[in-house]
């Protein structure tokens, strides 16, 4: 678009890119991407970036990975800053105190050529969340209750903050999940105020600050909180104590519950709508109303993608995994947030727990999460999947996918069907 | 950018809630270019069958649906990627207005850069007119950005809010990047006095 115009990246040093949704995750060689269009595209990324003297990690780069993985981890998403990119998760950066949005490849162009963009002031939303999580219950299952609470458009409009105690407890890979997922409720924004867990999480990572500007950083980062007396447009409270861990059932987030619960049945549709809305998606998803959410057989496990792909996801599941075998007829995968995670849990001897329990060590990217790279399901299989989306044929055409944490992944990975976590780690 | 002023045409009624775009442009022709036709790509899986006939249960396949230019849909229509592609496709197959009583933030952002006009009205007014639709296929709805009204015939005109900015990009058709860099002044003051 900008070359149409003739019009050249205003401040190429503050973009940054990275290929994540068409390379392949069996090789690290963009010719061994099978459709010419994806490839000439990932060329094209290479090019004009190199081009332009954006910044940019390559697929051959030990630090490639899914964006919303890597800005973080090289200390490029930081307190205050305005980021955003042309995919709906940027909201993930948000953990870090951001204000980080998705936008169209329309509003890209914009701002590589104006570094600015026309925006109207949200409407604000503060998700408080109180109490601590059980044991086996973390960031995705709160997000998961969250959007059950309010609907796959109950934050829409708005930037959402969350706040509260349990909070300030989780760690910032898990506020990352959960800012992640702010957007499948429908808010383009999801932000959490910056605190020593941000800055210590910051520190020492390629592009933080450093020395007196390091000091000069955390003075002004520590201002960046609601003051006290701010007022919302919005207010939730969630108590996240009353939580188990969550998996969806439906086409759509919102359509989540408890572990311990059942498909719903269709009496219990708020209204002759939801009843539809049901109705299409028992049919594609091939659930009886009513049976145990436990009954459900799974034929994929996918472990990855920008909302669960970090180290302590990778360490969640490995916990589960540890001594186990994938069950008979299920297909296992974990692809790494980055190549840089991969390392590390290379280091940590992750992947060896994962080989021999059975599972496929890939090379980092999106994969299956969207599947525009060839990583599919096959019409009609069944997956666990630590990833943020349900929809009608989100992981290939005719895929049926159940959104989890990457504890209750593995734990359907290596007992075949849907599995509260909690009965695997009692059993220890 | 085509500007949008006023139309009145055969509209086609999205009688679910929760549309993503996922279903609206799946992923695997997001690769493809902009010169590509994206208007047959539109809700290609469940408009038709893997073989490329036509599902004729699927709404866009009943007569008057195929030369709508107006959508009318349920809650939290195009919800999920920012794909710019599901605004394309729309657009391609001749869509102009989409009408829901909420949208995703990012596809109403995408559209307003691409000529295609998005109104939100209450939920009991879009219901009325998805049941109108229903009930008599051909009629034709009437909207007017001007005076931001949307009217079905012999109904009453129902008026919606949009952003001023939104507004004036459809009704000239503007091209946004030169307009901002029209307003170079105003930004190199800002970088100017910004520490960040």
């Amino acid at each position: 678009m900008l070359r149409q115009k003739g019009v050249k990246p205003r401040a190429p040093l503050r973009a940054f890119g990275t290929p994540d949704h068409y390379i392949p995750t069996t090789s690290r060689d963009l010719m061994d991407m099978q459709d010419a269009e994806a490839r000439q595209m990932a060329i094209a990324l290479q090019n004009d970036t190199a081009a332009a003297g954006i910044p940019f990690f390559g697929l051959n780069d030990p630090r490639q990975g899914i964006i919303h993985v890597v800005a973080p981890e090289q200390g490029m998403s930081r307190p205050g800053m305005l980021i955003v990119c042309g995919d709906s998760h940027t909201s993930t950066h948000g953990a870090l105190g951001a204000l980080a949005f998705g936008i169209g490849a329309s509003e890209v162009a914009h701002v590589l050529a104006t570094q600015t963009l026309w925006q109207r002031k949200p409407r604000s939303m503060r998700v408080t969340l109180t109490g601590k999580l059980g044991p086996g219950v973390v960031a995705k299952d709160i997000i998961l209750a969250l959007i059950a609470k309010i609907s796959a458009a109950g934050a829409s409009g708005y930037a959402v903050e969350y706040a509260g105690p349990a909070i300030d407890a989780l760690t910032v890979e898990g506020r990352m999940t959960l800012c992640n997922m702010t957007i499948e409720a429908g808010g383009r924004a999801g932000m959490i105020a910056p605190d020593e867990a941000t800055f210590a999480y910051i520190e020492g990572r390629p592009y933080a600050p450093k020395g007196a500007d390091w000091d000069k950083a955390v003075a002004a980062w520590r201002r960046l909180k609601t003051d006290t007396d701010a007022v919302f447009d919005r207010e939730i409270a969630l108590d996240v104590s009353t939580l188990s861990p969550m998996v969806t059932w439906g086409n759509s987030p919102e359509a989540a519950a408890p572990i311990t619960g059942r498909v719903p049945l269709l009496e219990e549709a708020a209204n002759a709508e939801k009843r539809g809305v049901m109705e299409r998606a028992f049919a594609y998803m091939g659930l009886t109303p009513g049976m145990p959410l436990t009954d459900i057989a799974i034929d994929r496990v996918f472990i990855g993608s920008c909302t669960n792909a970090r180290i302590e996801d990778l360490q969640s599941a490995a916990a589960v995994v540890r001594g186990r075998k994938v069950a008979e007829g299920v297909e296992a995968w974990v692809v790494p947030g980055s190549g840089l995670v991969k390392a590390e849990a290379e280091k940590l001897g992750l992947d060896q727990v994962f080989k021999e329990a059975g599972f496929q060590w890939r090379e980092a990217g999106c994969s299956m999460c969207l599947a525009t790279n060839g990583d599919k399901l096959l019409p009609g299989q069944r997956a666990a999947s630590t990833t943020n989306r349900n929809f009608v044929g989100r992981q290939g055409p005719g895929s049926r996918t159940h959104l989890m944490s990457p504890a209750m992944a593995a734990a359907a990975a290596v007992t075949g069907h849907l599995t509260d976590v909690r009965d695997l780690m009692g059993e220890r | 950018m085509e500007p949008f002023r006023k139309l009145t045409a055969h509209a086609v009624p999205i009688d679910q809630p929760n549309v993503d775009t996922d279903q609206i442009i799946p992923a695997r022709f997001l690769q493809k270019p902009r010169s590509a036709p994206f208007g047959d790509f539109l809700f290609r899986d469940v408009r038709f069958n893997a073989d490329g006939s036509e599902k004729p249960e699927f709404v866009l396949n009943a007569p008057f649906r195929r030369e709508a230019k107006v959508v009318v849909a349920e809650d939290n229509f195009a919800c999920g990627s920012s794909r710019e592609q599901a605004v394309w496709a729309l657009y391609d197959f001749g869509v102009r207005v989409v009408i829901a009583p909420s949208l995703g933030d990012i596809f109403s952002a995408n559209a307003s850069k691409n000529g295609l006009l998005t109104i939100v009205l209450p939920a009991p007014v879009v219901r009325g007119m998805i049941d109108a639709l229903k009930a008599e296929p051909d009629l034709e709805i009437a909207v007017d950005l001007e005076n931001q009204t949307v009217s079905l015939p012999n109904g009453p005109a129902h008026g919606f809010e949009i952003d001023p900015y939104r507004k004036r990009l459809l009704l000239e058709g503007l091209d946004e990047i030169s307009f901002t860099l029209g307003q170079l002044d105003k930004i190199e003051a800002f970088e100017k006095t910004y520490a960040g």
